[in-house]
């Protein structure tokens, strides 16, 4: 009975946790380009807990004697993963940053000469006038 | 010594990164127009909370790019790359902004890459010998260790890596525009120069002492700051190849 509780909270855990996602990626809130291993280790959990035994299999095929441990690898795993995106997608963002503060420090510096030029033209202008 | 004619023909521009250098920037300015008055003077300030853009402006003889925020020494030397090679420029110069760069050094490094001998000069502190620069002997121990990996990498001695003071030949303007290294720029440009088959040579430049402020890399920090410049020049060895070396066209 015990075991058949925790196979149905992880099951209903991890619809949920698919379920989330997909009401984040409708409300904009995630890029499904982001969003892609989380669904992924949302499904990897969801046939984990589906499948009765595939912790055990799992720990049997790597030799890990403590099933249960092969669970919180399977976690870490993702969550090591997941983190490498995120490095990825910071250093991308941090270039894009880099290049974008740049290109404003040098069309700042254009504007700033064209005006020059424009009010000295200006000058000129009513200089003549007068 | 080069005709002097040669170098007006040039559009020479000088890149000085600035942050913070209020008390130094005007002299530098100034100094640099005294002597070398052709010279198109460009000052990046990097996000300074001082005076230095108004200051450096209020020559009237540099343009000054002001960066929105600090963004770090190698992303600050990279707009004066893009900039140059947006405006057409045939050589720019890095020229430091604390005064440790001597005006009177600079035809040293323009004038070889004038004339072609090579694509990227530095002015070095210790081509003649590094035990006469006055520095801890820790220092001089990681200044060994990054010149030792240098060579192993590009076959090429290099004796002063950190050097900021440079100058680059037009091929390299548009080339470091898009690949200027951003982290710990200097070791690692010499590493991607290296492999992408471009000339540089060293040349040795006398220096002033730091007028004030601290190393840019605390003694606590070292290690860390190694190990991160090793990897970057580690990897910019193993990075492809971003052109075809000369030789190859």
């Amino acid at each position: 009975m015990y075991n058949g509780r925790i196979q149905l909270v992880a099951i209903l855990g991890s619809i949920i946790l698919i379920i989330f996602i997909f009401l984040l990626i409708r409300k904009r809130k995630l890029k499904e380009e982001y969003s892609v291993l989380w669904l992924f280790f949302s499904f990897v959990f969801l046939i984990l807990s589906v499948w009765r035994g595939s912790v055990d299999w799992i720990a049997a095929k790597l030799g890990i004697a403590y099933a249960p441990a092969a669970l919180l690898l399977v976690l870490v795993m993702a969550i090591y993963i997941i983190m490498i995106e995120y490095s990825m997608i910071i250093s991308k963002l941090a270039d894009t940053n880099k290049n974008l503060s740049q290109e404003v420090g040098i069309l700042k510096e254009e504007l700033e000469e064209l005006r020059k030029e424009v009010e000295a033209s200006k000058e000129k202008g009513k200089g003549k006038k007068q | 010594m080069i005709k002097s004619e040669k170098r007006d023909s040039l559009k020479v521009l000088i890149i000085i990164p600035a942050y913070n250098e209020e008390d130094n920037i005007v002299g530098v300015i100034h100094e640099i127009h005294e002597d070398f008055p052709n010279f198109y003077i460009l000052v990046i300030n990097d996000g300074s909370i001082d005076n230095t853009s108004e200051l450096a402006r209020s020559t009237g003889l540099a343009r000054v790019i002001d960066l929105p925020v600090n963004m770090g020494i190698g992303a600050a030397v990279q707009t004066g790359f893009k900039y140059a090679h947006k405006n057409g420029y045939d050589i720019t110069l890095q020229f430091d902004g604390d005064g440790q760069h001597m005006v009177k050094e600079i035809s040293k490094i323009v004038d070889p890459v004038i004339q072609g001998d090579v694509d990227m000069m530095i002015g070095s502190r210790f081509v003649q010998n590094l035990e006469s620069y006055k520095s801890q002997p820790v220092r001089r121990l990681g200044i060994k260790i990054f010149n030792f990996i240098s060579y192993l990498l590009i076959r090429q001695r290099i004796k002063d890596q950190t050097s900021g003071f440079r100058a680059f030949n037009k091929e390299l303007i548009g080339f470091l525009a898009k690949y200027y290294p951003v982290d710990y720029p200097e070791p690692e440009v010499i590493i991607l120069l290296g492999k992408n088959g471009f000339k540089i040579g060293e040349v040795f430049t006398q220096m002033r002492e730091r007028q004030g402020g601290a190393s840019s890399i605390p003694l606590s920090r070292g290690p860390f700051y190694m190990t991160k410049v090793l990897l970057a020049m580690f990897m910019a060895a193993l990075r492809e190849k971003r052109i075809k070396p000369k030789s190859d066209v």
